[in-house]
């Protein structure tokens, strides 16, 4: 305790996380070697689970590492810093993390919607942190670097288009012929 | 209809997670038709999602695999879509680290980072993560370019990248240090927080420039900007150990007043952290923790207590302003926050304040876990020794506690609690005993009915009223299991040996023991009945009241050894090594919320001490033959900590030699020394017989030589100085092979005296009843004298000078002096070189012209009493 004070680091965050409502691992980066294996992470994760899946308590110490969570249906967001990070930066972390991935299901945050649109809640995490350092903390302008096309045509009528547009190509290819 | 199919069973499996128990080699046999042209997006986006989402599950992909994997998704380049775009980089930095030849996309890269506005900041990065160090020269002017962009995503990648590429490199980094200065005051909060950990990096080492860049006051745009130069003030600060008149520190008080929380946070935090802080320095950065304490966020509060709790560790009255604030957060929903908020009272909270704590803490005890209540006893435990006077009040919370329903840790916890209360405060004994008399009757853990029986039969006797235990511990024969019960007879047998008048009926109730239907219960009975019927003092305090004092290790072995050669001679005890009180005395109780976690471990390193150096001079043929190791003493350096040689020296004492051992190191790494050896000039009466040389001491690897030295043949002289000089051949040798000269030349290192002293010729033995051992000794080797300890002032200073000269164990916890006394008695107990025992009661008295000290000794050998009645003068 009287070693000092740490060395000031801009390496803010340990890991971040979404998990299911079992504690499955649906998204999860740790950006130190706080859990260097597959298999500590998951267990980490588990523990986590089952200390926070009940509590609805926001942030927890848990084995030495402060980890603030947000809950919505049956997803579970964390991020997890030091034991002596400033937890509003945590939390600050954590808020875009959510609101930036909500903005992307459009406010349908849940598991469905979320396996959906994984490639984009990849590409929010990636926006959101790189390497530990906060990359970008305004949702928004996460949601605008995903470049996520917000006026998608939806699945049903793509198809079709696709369908047309092939039969299209055949009978154009045909006619060549 | 097929896939709609496929789809409802895979609900049914993964719960609608059509990633459910996706095939690693089929996801990754998926990956090849990658290469299909023409590219569809939308399905080539789809394959590798699917391989982002194995690589983040946390499967192995091999490195063939994904080097293949990592050439298909090259191919993606050629599609335009941003998305698909947007993957491959993701794809491609998290297989930079798997695959092999991921050098072949720079030229890609390279290109959109100065391609679309969109994809160059992601593009960046990717190109980060293939690059090494011999591409350094080639993309540092388009990072210096992307850092200066317009476009915030763009040099906010840029610069972030640039400090992993560093990896800690300094060197790397500080090439962009003119572009980072150069958007440091960039409008956008993101950037300017990026450029200033990239300067911080650069810089940290130079502590002039770190100043400047600090004290560059001015405003940033993001609050993380502000958390960082907070914490570089506050290092700074704590490096030069200015206090709080310097100007970072105005800074920071100054950061008290931000408008983010995060920022006001930072700063309460860095300043009360800081080392040399006054009470008015602290004052702004408490209240500020205070106001966040009733904030509607959990976040807050957690944060504000976990601080005020580190406060309480070192200003304790700074925060008990708070404690109005503290007590309502002791039942906050939030376990993490009510589990600080307690600990951080029971630090602060005062004399007045325990019943108030106390009630409220029994208020919500019912709802919260066991774990958290194991912290909570821990916290009162403190208080117990904080505030003895309130011994009542917390023995009945803990009583109370017991009762209730709990695990074994948790119990086990109060017991031990209630244990170490009694030890340290004998007003709290009888009502700790009670309590514990009360818990045995209805305990389900062997483990600690045996500890508390033990417990009540060293300390029932000594109570006014010893007849009380007895019903208890006699219930415990009729209605425990075998452990409980063996336990429980030990206890009465102790009772009868040191209580007279309940000898007749302790021996009554023994005799019913011998019925028991377990060998041990009733082995024991048998055999305490037996001493109890011969009625002699001596007798029953060397079998009942205390017990043997050997080594189990050493037992063992003298008792193997014995079995292998049959000899006429009986077996004798003495040649066994006598168990080393474990030097855990001065046991750190760990701070409560602390987390205990380095506890134990160390009791038994400390007692098996003895017995690794037994072996290790076992090892050494000319040692082998000298009997039974008497005691090691603790190591002594002989050399200063940063010489050419550090060498400390541990004494083993035997019952007619001492050995020094001589550990030596040798720090010179271009010197190779041989035949080392240490030449000791023996003090009188004491002779040299032999010296064992180290052969050879290389660089850094320790090795020990030894000098055998006879005692001198006069009993009572036992103690001398011994100078001392290491002797030894020097090879120069080169450093970096280790390869040594043929020559080489005799030199010699002076070494501090090392002194015999009384304390090495005994060994510390715990006797639990003082009073037994000394009628069993008896008065017939007494020596008494009184000395006047003109240099001490206090008891406390000459009760440990005097335990240091004699070296002798103290008894029943006098070595601690009440409080406010001004005479006190030290009782001292071990055994002396050859066996005998070793008793001495020294009586303190405290006045103007220092300590006065009746010193009496007794022992089993005239000798040995005039050796200890002399050492301490």
């Amino acid at each position: 305790m009287d070693a000092g004070l740490r060395e000031p680091s801009f390496y803010f965050v340990k890991a971040i996380a979404i998990l299911d409502n079992d504690g499955n691992r649906m998204l999860a980066k740790y950006y130190d070697d706080s859990f260097p294996t597959a298999k500590e992470q998951k267990e980490f994760e588990k523990n986590l689970f089952n200390k926070t899946h009940r509590a609805n308590g926001e942030i927890i110490m848990f084995e030495g590492l402060t980890c603030v969570y947000k809950s919505n249906v049956d997803l579970f967001f964390y991020v997890v810093g030091s034991s002596m990070e400033n937890e509003l930066i945590l939390a600050s972390c954590l808020n875009a993390f959510y609101d930036s991935i909500s903005e992307i299901l459009r406010k349908n945050v849940e598991k469905r919607a979320l396996l959906d649109n994984l490639d984009a809640v990849f590409l929010a995490a990636d926006e959101l942190c790189d390497g530990g350092i906060v990359l970008e903390s305004d949702p928004h302008q996460i949601v605008q670097r995903v470049a996520i096309r917000n006026d998608d045509i939806p699945l049903g009528e793509q198809t079709m288009a696709k369908v047309l547009q092939s039969a299209k190509d055949q009978i154009k290819w045909s006619l060549l012929k | 209809m097929l896939s709609l199919k496929r789809d409802k069973k895979e609900e049914e499996e993964g719960g609608g997670n059509p990633f459910y128990n996706l095939e690693k080699s089929a996801v990754l046999q998926e990956a090849r038709t990658l290469n299909d042209t023409p590219i569809d997006p939308r399905k080539c986006g789809h394959i590798l999602t699917k391989l982002l989402y194995i690589i983040n599950q946390g499967e192995n992909i091999g490195q063939n695999e994904a080097t293949k994997a990592f050439f298909a998704m090259t191919k993606l380049f050629q599609s335009n879509d941003p998305i698909l775009r947007r993957l491959v980089y993701l794809g491609i930095k998290e297989m930079s680290k798997i695959a092999q030849d991921v050098i072949i996309v720079t030229s890609c890269l390279m290109k959109d980072m100065k391609g679309k506005e969109e994809f160059r900041g992601p593009a960046i990065r990717a190109l980060c993560s293939v690059t090494d160090s011999t591409m350094l020269q080639s993309i540092q002017r388009y990072m210096d370019e992307a850092i200066m962009d317009k476009g915030p995503a763009v040099a906010s990648a840029a610069l972030v990248s640039a400090l992993h590429l560093g990896k800690g490199s300094h060197e790397v980094v500080k090439r962009w240090v003119d572009a980072a200065n150069a958007v440091a005051t960039s409008e956008n909060p993101m950037v300017e927080f990026h450029a200033l950990c990239l300067l911080y990096h650069v810089l940290k080492n130079d502590k002039i420039a770190l100043f400047k860049l600090v004290s560059k006051s001015r405003k940033f745009r993001s609050p993380y900007s502000y958390c960082l130069q907070i914490r570089i003030a506050a290092k700074l600060i704590e490096r030069e150990d200015a206090g709080s008149n310097s100007e970072l520190f105005d800074f920071i008080e100054s950061c008290l007043r931000h408008k983010s929380e995060m920022v006001i946070y930072e700063a309460a935090q860095a300043i009360v952290q800081l080392k040399n802080t006054t009470a008015k320095d602290l004052a702004p950065a408490v209240s500020v923790l205070q106001l966040f304490c009733s904030s509607p966020k959990p976040t807050l509060r957690f944060a504000a207590v976990r601080t005020l709790n580190k406060v309480a560790i070192k200003h304790p009255a700074a925060v008990t302003a708070c404690n109005l604030d503290l007590e309502n957060l002791i039942t906050d929903v939030n376990r993490s926050i009510a589990t600080l908020a307690i600990t951080t009272l029971l630090k602060t909270g005062n004399e007045s304040s325990v019943d108030r704590l106390m009630k409220q803490i029994s208020s919500f005890m019912s709802e919260i876990s066991d774990e958290f209540k194991i912290v909570v006893v821990q916290g009162i435990r403190s208080l117990c020794s904080k505030f003895p006077r309130k011994h009542n009040v917390l023995m009945t919370f803990l009583a109370q506690m017991l009762r209730d329903e709990g695990g074994f840790d948790y119990k086990k916890e109060i017991v031990e609690c209630i244990i170490s209360t009694i030890e340290e405060n004998p007003e709290a004994k009888e009502a700790g005993l009670a309590h514990l008399c009360e818990f045995i009757e209805d305990c389900e853990h062997t483990v600690l009915a045996t500890k508390i029986l033990h417990l009540l039969g060293r300390e029932g006797p000594r109570t006014p009223t010893p007849s009380k235990y007895i019903r208890f511990i006699y219930n415990r024969v009729i209605l425990e299991n075998a452990a409980v019960r063996a336990a429980a007879v030990s206890a009465i047998a102790k009772f009868g040996a040191h209580c007279e008048d309940l000898m007749e009926s302790c021996i009554v109730l023994l005799e019913r023991c011998q019925l028991d239907s377990d060998d041990e219960v009733r082995d024991r009975a048998t055999f305490y009945v037996n001493v109890l019927k011969q009625n002699q003092k001596p007798l029953s305090s060397a079998y009942i009241l205390n017990g043997l004092q050997v080594s189990v290790v050493g037992l063992e072995r003298a008792l193997h050894q014995y079995t292998l050669e049959p000899t006429e001679t009986e077996f004798d005890m003495k040649s066994v090594p006598l168990a080393t009180q474990p030097l855990a005395e001065q046991k750190v109780r760990d701070v409560p919320g602390e987390s205990a976690s380095v506890k134990p471990s160390q009791d038994k390193v400390a007692a098996s001490r003895q017995d690794v150096y037994q072996e290790q001079l076992a090892q050494v043929p000319e040692l082998a033959n000298l009997g039974t190791l008497f005691k090691s003493s603790r190591p002594l350096e002989v050399t200063e900590s940063e010489t050419e040689y550090y060498i400390q020296c541990v004494k083993h004492t035997f019952s007619n030699y001492i050995v020094f051992q001589f550990d030596c190191t040798n720090t010179l790494n271009d010197q190779l020394l041989e035949n080392v050896t240490v030449d000791m000039e023996p003090a009188e009466g004491f002779e040299v017989s032999k010296s064992i040389p180290c052969v050879n001491l290389p660089y850094n690897k320790p090795g020990s030589t030894y000098t055998l030295v006879r005692l001198p043949s006069e009993p009572t002289q036992v103690t001398g100085t011994f100078a001392c000089t290491l002797k030894f051949l020097v090879k120069d040798c080169d450093p970096q092979t280790g390869e040594p000269d043929d020559e080489g030349y005799d030199d010699e290192y002076v070494l501090e005296d090392v002194e015999v002293t009384v304390a090495d010729h005994v060994q510390r033995v715990m006797k639990p009843n003082f009073a037994a051992s000394w009628e069993e000794v008896g008065p017939e080797n007494e020596l008494e004298d009184t000395y006047s300890l003109s240099t001490m002032n206090t008891l406390e200073e000459a009760i440990k000078n005097i335990i240091q000269y004699i070296g002798l164990q103290p008894c029943e916890r006098s070595d601690k002096v009440p409080e406010g006394k001004s005479s006190h008695t030290l009782y001292l107990a071990g055994v002396f070189r050859g066996g005998h025992d070793a008793l001495v009661r020294a009586k303190l008295a405290l006045d103007s012209s220092g300590v006065t000290m009746q010193l009496t000794v007794r022992s089993t050998d005239p000798n040995v009493s005039e050796v200890l009645a002399t050492a301490v003068a």
